[in-house]
């Protein structure tokens, strides 16, 4: 993302709708400057500001003549009065950045899409978390914080040294230049994102070693962490095993996804499942 | 994703935070998923939901890319269900967001009545959920819980503007924006009201509740010395009685 100077009247209200408060007035230019190693790229400035089309040399002026008067100009706080953001052509690695920050665009740089995988909130069509099995969703920089690949590195090759293996859908995991060793790709390591997240699947025995491990991991790295724990209901809709488990570690459970099993496989694709069982 | 799942605050705080989504998984049942989400969409809408949307395009209040400046004195600040609606047009995570329990039970009754083959989730308390299945008389199929935050949370801002924050859960609304309006809200230079709508704009997939967001907002109003919500909350006992 680049903010055109010619346009800019640093009026300042992109400075406070930047994520990773990457936006300031430099002092001397007088015009809004990303700060680039900062910038994750989520155009949350370019998406979410309302433009308007004013004549940028107008608007400095109205604005000098009210400073000079100590008049306070209070325009709506999510506009950018002369649409000055214009987004740039991205490089690997740095388009890696938007993939993993900008909600609204699939992972080219990673060929997977979407930012995660569906995790439990397809289980009920997927199966992907069975009975006795445990889901991890390690999130790393959100909210509002980023994270760099070489933080996620130090747990992925945490958990992969435990023989832990990763979700072959994930885009960080596509990402790996050793899946089984959890090594990321070096070219990518210093770069920044929004978020990303590590997803493993583990027996319901494990669960407590790797919140452990978790917990080692967080005490090495510079950016938070949110830890989401999925897992199958038994027929009466109740989990009895992972929550006392979790509650033991100390969680107090406040929130939850929480699929409700309305998904059916479609026809069709039901006959080439079973086609596909008669094939194997 | 989970875009939803880690809000910021306690159970109680989610009494007026149901998100209920729909998603099609790809290869499983996303066969005419499309009209099935429109259809999801549709009926949400007849639930009275506080907000909605698709993960492509956002929710019921967007950012324009042609605003004209009389916009500073009369900005329409109503959400565009239809809008949301009309503007779907690929299969992709659909959202009611509902500020009440009795309508998000009301909504989950019907959509299982529906039937439309879709996955569908209940992001909020953990008690609140298993009181929507329950009225619906499903059984929970997965769970998927919230540890919160760890590591370094001293990077994080406080209670308030967490649970601003974190209701767009892709991290659109900016720590710095929610700080700003809750600092706005206490100068009164906008109303909870007003200021709930320039954060809703950020939210790209339409999950964010503007109605707790308002009430985060109110609770750093004070009248006659007395916080605003608890003013509201005596009055509406008055009108019980």
């Amino acid at each position: 993302m680049r903010i055109n100077p010619a346009k800019c009247v640093a009026c300042g209200n992109c400075t406070y709708v930047c994520p990773m408060e990457a936006i300031y007035i430099d002092p001397v230019l007088k015009r809004a400057t990303i700060n680039r190693d900062e910038c994750v790229e989520c155009y949350a400035c370019f998406n979410g500001l309302s433009q308007e089309h004013l004549n940028p040399t107008m608007v400095r002026t109205v604005r000098n003549l009210f400073k000079m008067m100590r008049v306070r100009f209070e325009p709506e706080p999510d506009v950018c009065p002369t649409a000055a953001f214009e987004p740039d052509k991205l490089e690997w690695p740095r388009v890696v950045r938007r993939a993993f920050s900008d909600p609204r665009v699939p992972h080219e740089s990673t060929g997977v899409e979407g930012r995660g995988t569906e995790e439990v909130k397809t289980n009920d069509v997927s199966g992907r978390v069975k009975v006795g099995e445990v889901g991890f969703t390690i999130e790393f920089g959100r909210p509002g914080v980023g994270a760099r690949f070489y933080e996620i590195q130090k747990m992925s090759q945490t958990l992969a040294r435990a023989g832990v293996s990763f979700e072959k859908k994930n885009p960080v995991t596509s990402l790996m230049s050793d899946v089984a060793t959890g090594t990321i790709r070096e070219d990518i390591l210093n770069e920044k994102v929004m978020s990303a997240i590590l997803e493993i699947k583990v027996p319901v025995e494990r669960t407590e070693e790797v919140i452990r491990l978790v917990w080692d991991v967080e005490k090495q790295i510079s950016t938070v962490v949110a830890l989401g724990v999925g897992t199958r209901c038994d027929e009466n809709g109740e989990d009895n095993v992972v929550a006392p488990i979790l509650e033991r570690l100390g969680y107090k459970l406040e929130r939850a996804k929480t699929n409700i099993g309305l998904g059916r496989i479609n026809a069709v694709q039901q006959k080439t499942d079973a086609k596909e069982v008669v094939h194997a | 994703m989970t875009n939803t799942l880690h809000r910021f605050g306690d159970a109680e705080s989610f009494r007026d935070d149901y998100v209920v989504f729909a998603i099609a998984s790809k290869g499983k049942n996303d066969q005419d998923a499309l009209p099935k989400l429109r259809r999801f969409l549709e009926i949400a809408r007849e639930y009275k939901p506080v907000n909605l949307g698709d993960a492509r395009h956002g929710g019921a209040l967007r950012p324009s890319k042609e605003m004209n400046p009389m916009s500073h004195w009369q900005r329409d600040m109503t959400p565009d269900f239809d809008a949301v609606i009309a503007g779907l047009d690929h299969p992709t995570t659909c959202a009611a967001v509902f500020d009440d329990r009795v309508k998000a039970e009301d909504f989950v009754k019907r959509i299982r009545e529906e039937d439309l083959g879709l996955s569908v989730n209940i992001s909020t308390s953990i008690d609140g959920a298993e009181q929507c299945c329950h009225y619906a008389g499903i059984p929970r199929h997965s769970v998927g819980y919230s540890l919160g935050f760890e590591g370094h949370t001293e990077k994080l801002p406080n209670d308030r503007v967490m649970m601003l924050s974190t209701m767009c859960g892709h991290g659109m609304v900016s720590h710095q924006l929610a700080r700003k309006m809750i600092d706005w809200v206490k100068e009164g230079r906008r109303t909870p009201a007003e200021a709930v709508t320039y954060m809703a704009r950020f939210c790209s997939c339409g999950v964010f509740n503007p109605a707790r967001a308002k009430r985060v907002l109110e609770s750093v109003i004070h009248q006659n010395g007395q916080p605003l919500t608890q003013l509201q909350a005596q009055s509406q006992t008055n009108a019980d009685e």
